[in-house]
């Protein structure tokens, strides 16, 4: 068949496969990172933790209760977005009419408490998550072979982040989240209750953070650490494309994945700071970020 | 209007509150004289290497409003050289600690350009993921030794005379430098430079238009404080021997926060506080593993929610004088 540059095919279309998949986390993560950022000016450090929450508590489910996949899908959000309302209404709520840089203290010591008890339960290694039985297998595709699963979570990742943009640019509720953003004194007067929007959002974000994690437990191990490095490359990607945009966070996310994933094809030393490499001249030609504006 | 990291800040400099530091930084002398006859030397010394890195994180932080969440870059990378420097190619001990310096500012210099385009939470995130980039570095390069890190480095002797081997000797050693630092920070933040900073911090776009080179002023603070955070981490290879991967990993960059957090942001001696309690923090749960960080991220959750001003912040508030 073709080969490109001396690499195989099979070895080309794995890594981008594994690119999508990373693609897949980054613009869910980036995306809650950005719905919270909007309506609250706090960066949730803690977005990896809940992340890594999410997972464990998939893993919860399927080895003390024996719930296997689907219902973590239902269940871990709503126990992981419960647990940001509550989060939202002990402690961030104090700290809007401060400098935003107190959020991202306070969310960056929550992610170091939660980090620090789930790694001293469980040490630093993963605990294995099986692909549930209804999703093993591969597709023939002819050029590759595509694990099921994989293929799932690309899909699944898609249909959520678009749900969500249209959630937001789209229904009559996304307008008011979004005029709360311009101005939420003014939504206030018009009678919408802003205070339970916002803890709602931060509900949504986190609940988005979970699903990303049970996601991520069959493919990844359940580990305390999975969520500490993944958030600081989240964090370049949300400074490549500007907080300014839903579809901007999700097409930053996929878009450096695929980059990612080639980077390990082509040049594997550099597949770790690629996308650092990248925030860095993103920074020295437009400052705001690719679909960002600047505030 | 947002209050800002200001509002937590002390009250301004006046004369009489200069008179106040320097009661101050007499009873700080003093008890770093006097305290290693009655702690162990090694720990004052780690105290001492921190204090001067929060000194100089603090210096961005409280006077120029930037949060850097990627100083243990710096701190680790000039241990590293440092590290190289003293055993690989046998320089003495003051050329190490000149080359850990430069190389944190270089290093500083590089981060700084890209790191100044944005303000605000966004410096923050742009200061994180280039520090992981230069984690990254480190773990992949040959000089670094990797997992292992760069051990056994030897101390020497000081200009050829003074063996600092010898523990007093190193810990008088620590303590000059980290004075010789203390002074200068507080020397540039009180001069017209420092006020230009402060000016920039209180209303950015006013110093822009009173025609100060806002960019430039930022570039030149970003790169004192990695400088000094690189002669930090220099000193501290020096003292335990060892340029290791937690230095520049981004727990190290937290826990520097967390340090002037404690102290009190902004404060002249709040850093230097905030460095002993979280290093004797360290220390006395050593042995409890992952509590460290249940302890650490809790001190951050309560400074934040209920103690903005820090220890010294309080202190000098309840006395009515900066410190």
């Amino acid at each position: 068949m073709f080969d490109l540059l001396g690499i195989p095919p099979q070895a080309l279309f794995g890594q981008l496969l594994i690119g999508l998949i990373n693609g897949s986390f980054y613009a869910l993560l980036s995306l809650g990172l950005a719905v919270i950022f909007g309506l609250l000016n706090i960066i949730n450090f803690a977005h990896g933790a809940l992340y890594m929450i999410g997972a464990f508590c998939a893993w919860f489910l399927l080895t003390k209760l024996g719930l296997g996949y689907w219902w973590a899908l239902l269940i871990s959000p709503i126990a992981v977005g419960a647990f940001g309302i509550a989060i939202e209404r002990s402690m961030l709520r104090w700290l809007y009419r401060l400098d935003h840089l107190y959020g991202l203290l306070l969310t960056f010591g929550l992610a170091l408490v939660l980090q620090g008890l789930f790694q001293n339960e469980f040490g630093s290694s993963g605990q294995p998550y099986q692909i549930p039985p209804s999703l093993t297998g591969a597709f023939n595709l002819g050029f590759m072979f595509l694990p099921v699963y994989r293929g799932w979570v690309v899909l699944a990742s898609l249909v959520l982040c678009f749900g969500t943009w249209f959630l937001i640019e789209r229904t009559k509720l996304g307008s008011y989240l979004r005029a709360a953003t311009e101005n939420p004194a003014l939504v206030q007067a018009f009678g919408i209750n802003v205070p339970r929007m916002i803890t709602l959002t931060y509900g949504f974000g986190v609940a988005l953070a979970a699903l990303a994690g049970v996601m991520a437990a069959p493919i990844y191990q359940v580990s305390p650490l999975m969520g500490a490095d993944l958030i600081i490359v989240v964090f370049a990607v949300v400074v490549i494309g500007g907080m300014g945009s839903i579809m901007g966070s999700i097409l930053t996310g996929f878009g450096l994945g695929v980059i990612e994933g080639l980077t390990k094809v082509f040049y594997p030393e550099a597949s770790n700071t690629v996308i650092f490499i990248i925030m860095a001249i993103v920074l020295m030609i437009k400052p705001a970020g690719l679909f960002g504006r600047a505030r | 209007m947002t209050a800002s990291i200001k509002d937590a800040v002390g009250l301004p400099s006046r004369p009489s509150a200069l008179n106040a530091q320097a009661v101050a930084f007499a009873i700080m002398v003093l008890f770093f004289l006097v305290a290693p006859f009655f702690i162990y030397p090694v720990f004052l010394m780690k105290v001492l290497c921190f204090a001067l890195f929060a000194c100089a994180f603090n210096l961005l932080i409280g006077y120029v409003g930037l949060l850097s969440f990627g100083h243990a870059a710096f701190f680790g990378m000039a241990g590293y050289i440092c590290g190289h420097v003293a055993k690989e190619w046998g320089l003495p001990p003051e050329l190490a600690l000149a080359a850990g310096t430069v190389g944190g500012a270089a290093l500083g210099l590089g981060v700084g350009l890209i790191a100044i385009r944005r303000q605000g939470i966004y410096f923050a995130m742009i200061t994180l993921a280039l520090a992981q980039m230069v984690y990254f570095f480190c773990l992949q390069v040959k000089f670094t030794h990797g997992e292992d890190g760069i051990q056994g480095i030897p101390r020497g002797h000081l200009l050829g005379l003074v063996d600092l081997n010898q523990m007093m000797s190193m810990y008088f050693v620590v303590l000059i430098v980290f004075l010789a630092g203390f002074v200068l920070i507080h020397r540039a933040i009180h001069s017209p430079f420092g006020q230009v900073l402060k000016a920039i911090r209180e209303n950015e776009q006013r110093a822009i238009s009173l025609g100060y080179k806002v960019d430039q002023y930022k570039l030149i603070a970003f790169v004192l404080s990695t400088a000094l955070s690189g002669l930090a981490g220099s000193m501290e290879t020096l003292v335990f021997q060892l340029a290791a991967l937690t230095n520049v990993h981004w727990s190290m960059s937290g826990e520097v926060v967390l340090m002037t957090l404690v102290g009190g942001l902004g404060t002249v001696f709040g850093p230097v506080v905030g460095a002993a309690v979280v290093v004797a923090m360290q220390q006395y749960l050593a042995n409890l593993g992952s509590w460290v960080l249940v302890a650490q991220g809790a001190v951050f959750v309560v400074c934040v929610l209920a103690f903005r001003r820090g220890l010294i912040g309080e202190l000098g508030r309840a006395l009515r004088k900066a410190l």
